[in-house]
C-alpha cells in the first residue's frame, strides 16, 4: 500500500501536558474510506489525538500527514465535529449561521458568505434534517439538534477526512440515528471518518475498523479482528466486569 | 429648551463625543461580552491611569493623542499580564484580572499624588481622568475620537467573520485555519481604542460600564451578532448624549456618571421588558403556565370524581377538590375561571359540576397525559 492512499498517516506523535505524557508515540495509518472509532477509557488521550493531528494542541514530536502532505496544507480536506459543550449555545445566531460557518475556511480572509454558502448551508441542514429548524436561535435547541447542527456545519466543509468528537454523546435516538445513516452516506462516498465513541458496545454495530487509546495506541484494525476481550482488556485496565459485559453484548449483536 | 441646548456649541461638542464614545464602547462591548471577558475592560480602563500620568511625565504634554497613547500602551500591557498570567500559572482569568486591576491602578494613584505635590500647576487636570471632565472636551478631541472610532469600526467590519468564529467556536476556527490568537490580539487592541476614547469623558473607574452595558442590554432584543452589535451601539451613543444633556441642563453634574446613569436605565428597562428575555415577560409567561397547569388539574380531578357515578354531571363539593388540589391555594379561582370557560358550572353553594364541554375536554387531557403510559404498562 502506497502511503498516497492513506488518507491519515500519523507518524511517532507524542503530546505531553507539562511532564506528563497524554499521547506516547502514537502510529496510526487509516486508509482512505474507512469508518473508524476511537475508544478507550477517560483520560486515555482520545480527544487529545483528535486535537493534535488538527494542530489544536502542540505537539512535542511526530509528525502527521493528511493525504501525504502536512495538515496545514490540507486543511480544506478535513472538516472537524468538536464536543457540542465546547461553546456557548447562547451566542446570538441561528441553526442556518451556524452551518454557514463550515464555508469560512474556503471562503478565507474578509471575504463574506453570501447566498451560494447559504444554499449549501441549507443542502447541508436538510441532510441532518434540521432545515425546519433553521431560524431558530441556536439556544432553544435539544442536545441532539445542536450536535446535528454541528455536523452539518462538517458538511459544509466538504472535506475528504472527518474528525468528530463524541458525536453521540447524549443525543436522543432519533438524532443516533440520523448520524449513523450520515456517517455510512460519507464512507459510501469514500470520505474518510473518525469518531470518538464511547459506548463499546455499538462499535462493532457502528464501525468498520477501531483504535483502541489508552495513553500508548493498544491496537488498531479492522473491527472483527482487533475488539477482543485481551484487548480490551488491556486498553481499560482493572475494570474486567465492565469489558466483559461490554464485550458479550457485542458478540450478541453480531 | 433642548434645541436650545443643541445650538449652544460646548453642549453640542460633548454631546456629539459622548455619543461618538457610546457607539464605538457599545459595538466592541458586545464582543467583549460573549466573550465572557467583560471585565477585562475594567483591567484596561484602571491601568489606564499610570499610562496617562508616565505620558505626561515623559512629553510633559497633555495633548489627547499623548495621553490616549500612554493609555493604551498601559491598557496594553495590563490586558496582556492579564492573558499570560491566566495562560501560563494556575491563577484563574478572575483573579488575574483582579489582580492586574489593582496594581496598575494603585500605581497609577501613587504617581498622580506624587505629581500633584509638585509646585507648578501644568499637571492640573490629569486627575480629571478619574471620572472624567466631558466639559472639556473640545471640537479637537472629538475629532481624534471620532477618527480613531471609525477606524475601530471598519475593523470590525472587515473581519466580521473572524471575529465572529473566534468568539463563538476558536478551536473551530483554528482547526479551519484562522489565526485564532492573532484574531483575539487584534480584538483586545480595539477593546482598548474603545476604552481609551473614553476616558477623558467617562474617567477610567465607569469607563468599562460602557462596555458592558449597552452590549448586555442589546443582548435581551435581539438573537443575531450583527443585531446585538447594532443595538449596542445604538444604546452607547443614546446613553451618551442623554448624559451630555442631562449634565447641560442640571445643576452641572458630572457628564460621564450621567452617561453611565442613562445606560443604567436603559439596561434595567432591557432587563425587565424585553420580549423572550426579559424578567416580566417570563415571569408572566411562568405564571401564565402555573394558572393553566392548576386549571387542569381541578377539571380533570372533578373528571375523576364524576366518572365514579352514573352522570357525569354529578356534583361536587369543593372541599373535596381542595383536599384533592394543592390545599393552601385552594380552588375557588380555577373553578371561576373553569364556570367563565363553560367547562364546569356552580350548581349551589360550594357546589360544583362539568359541563359537557368540559367533560370532553377533560376526556382529551386524560388521553393526552396519561393515555401513554397506561398502555405501556398493559
Amino acid at each position: 500500500m502506497q502511503s498516497r492512499d492513506l488518507a491519515i498517516d500519523v507518524r511517532d506523535l507524542t503530546v505531553a501536558y507539562r511532564e506528563k505524557p497524554v499521547l506516547w508515540d502514537i502510529d496510526l495509518s487509516v486508509e482512505s474510506g474507512k469508518l473508524m472509532a476511537i475508544v478507550g477509557p477517560n483520560g486515555a488521550g482520545k480527544t487529545t489525538l483528535i486535537k493534535a493531528i488538527l494542530g489544536l494542541v502542540k505537539r512535542a514530536a511526530g509528525e502527521v500527514l493528511i493525504y501525504g502532505k502536512p495538515y496545514v496544507r490540507q486543511r480544506n480536506r478535513v472538516a472537524y465535529v468538536p464536543q457540542r459543550g465546547s461553546v456557548d449555545w447562547d451566542f446570538p445566531t441561528n441553526v442556518l449561521d451556524v452551518a454557514t460557518m463550515g464555508s469560512y475556511g474556503r471562503l478565507g480572509w474578509i471575504r463574506r458568505p453570501g447566498s451560494a454558502e447559504r444554499a449549501i448551508a441549507m443542502d447541508a441542514l436538510r441532510k441532518v434534517g434540521m432545515d425546519e429548524y433553521a431560524d431558530r436561535q441556536i439556544s432553544q435547541l435539544s442536545g441532539g439538534q445542536q450536535q446535528r447542527v454541528f455536523l452539518a456545519r462538517a458538511l459544509v466543509q466538504d472535506a475528504q477526512v472527518y474528525f468528530m468528537d463524541e458525536p453521540f454523546q447524549g443525543v436522543d435516538a432519533v438524532t443516533e440515528r440520523a448520524i449513523i445513516a450520515l456517517l455510512r452516506q460519507l464512507k459510501d462516498a469514500g470520505r474518510t471518518v473518525i469518531v470518538v465513541h464511547h459506548d463499546l458496545q455499538t462499535v462493532p454495530e457502528y464501525f468498520d475498523s477501531v483504535l483502541l487509546l489508552n495513553i500508548r495506541r493498544i491496537a488498531v484494525g479492522p473491527v472483527s479482528e482487533v475488539f477482543t476481550e485481551d484487548n480490551l482488556r488491556l486498553t481499560y485496565g482493572g475494570r474486567v466486569g465492565f469489558v466483559q459485559s461490554a464485550v458479550r453484548s457485542a458478540a450478541d449483536a453480531k | 429648551m433642548i434645541e436650545q441646548l443643541f445650538s449652544d456649541y460646548t453642549v453640542r461638542t460633548i454631546a456629539l463625543g459622548s455619543g461618538i464614545l457610546g457607539i464605538v464602547s457599545g459595538a466592541l462591548g458586545s464582543f467583549a461580552v460573549l466573550r465572557q471577558q467583560s471585565l477585562l475592560g475594567d483591567a484596561i480602563s484602571h491601568a489606564a491611569l499610570p499610562g496617562i500620568v508616565i505620558a505626561y511625565l515623559l512629553t510633559g504634554s497633555k495633548a489627547p493623542l499623548v495621553l490616549m497613547l500612554g493609555a493604551a500602551v498601559a491598557g496594553g500591557a495590563a490586558s496582556a499580564a492579564v492573558i499570560a498570567i491566566a495562560r501560563s500559572t494556575r491563577v484563574k482569568f478572575d483573579t488575574a484580572l483582579g489582580i492586574a486591576l489593582s496594581v496598575f491602578f494603585g500605581f497609577g494613584l501613587v504617581l498622580l499624588t506624587a505629581l500633584q505635590k509638585r509646585p507648578d500647576a501644568t499637571q492640573a487636570g490629569l486627575s480629571n481622568f478619574l471620572f472624567g471632565q466631558a466639559s472639556a472636551l473640545v471640537e479637537k478631541d472629538v475629532l481624534t475620537m471620532g477618527v480613531l472610532g471609525m477606524a475601530a469600526l471598519l475593523i470590525v467590519l472587515l473581519a466580521w467573520k473572524e471575529f465572529k468564529i473566534s468568539t463563538f467556536d476558536p478551536e473551530f476556527g483554528r482547526a479551519m485555519g484562522f489565526p485564532v490568537g492573532g484574531i483575539e490580539f487584534v480584538l483586545t487592541s480595539l477593546f482598548v481604542v474603545a476604552i481609551v476614547i473614553g476616558l477623558q469623558t467617562v474617567g477610567v473607574v465607569l469607563m468599562s460600564a460602557m462596555l458592558i452595558g449597552p452590549a448586555a442590554a442589546a443582548r435581551q432584543w435581539t438573537n443575531r451578532l450583527a443585531g446585538m452589535v447594532s443595538l449596542a451601539a445604538i444604546f452607547g451613543a443614546v446613553s451618551g448624549v442623554a448624559g451630555a444633556v442631562w449634565s447641560a441642563t442640571g445643576q452641572s453634574l458630572p457628564t460621564g456618571p450621567l452617561i453611565v446613569l442613562s445606560m443604567g436605565v436603559l439596561t434595567v428597562v432591557s432587563f425587565l421588558l424585553a420580549p423572550a428575555r426579559g424578567l416580566v415577560w417570563r415571569s408572566l409567561r411562568d405564571w401564565r403556565n402555573g394558572r393553566q397547569l392548576r386549571l387542569e388539574a381541578v377539571l380533570i380531578d372533578l373528571y375523576t370524581l364524576a366518572s365514579q357515578h352514573e352522570r357525569v354531571d354529578h356534583p361536587h363539593a369543593q372541599a373535596v377538590l381542595d383536599l384533592m388540589a394543592n390545599p393552601i391555594r385552594g380552588t375557588s379561582r380555577s373553578l371561576t375561571a373553569l364556570a367563565e370557560r363553560g367547562l364546569a358550572r356552580q350548581i349551589g353553594p360550594n357546589l360544583w359540576a362539568l359541563t359537557a364541554a368540559g367533560v370532553a375536554r377533560a376526556q382529551t387531557l386524560v388521553q393526552e397525559r396519561f393515555g401513554g403510559i397506561g398502555n405501556h404498562g398493559a
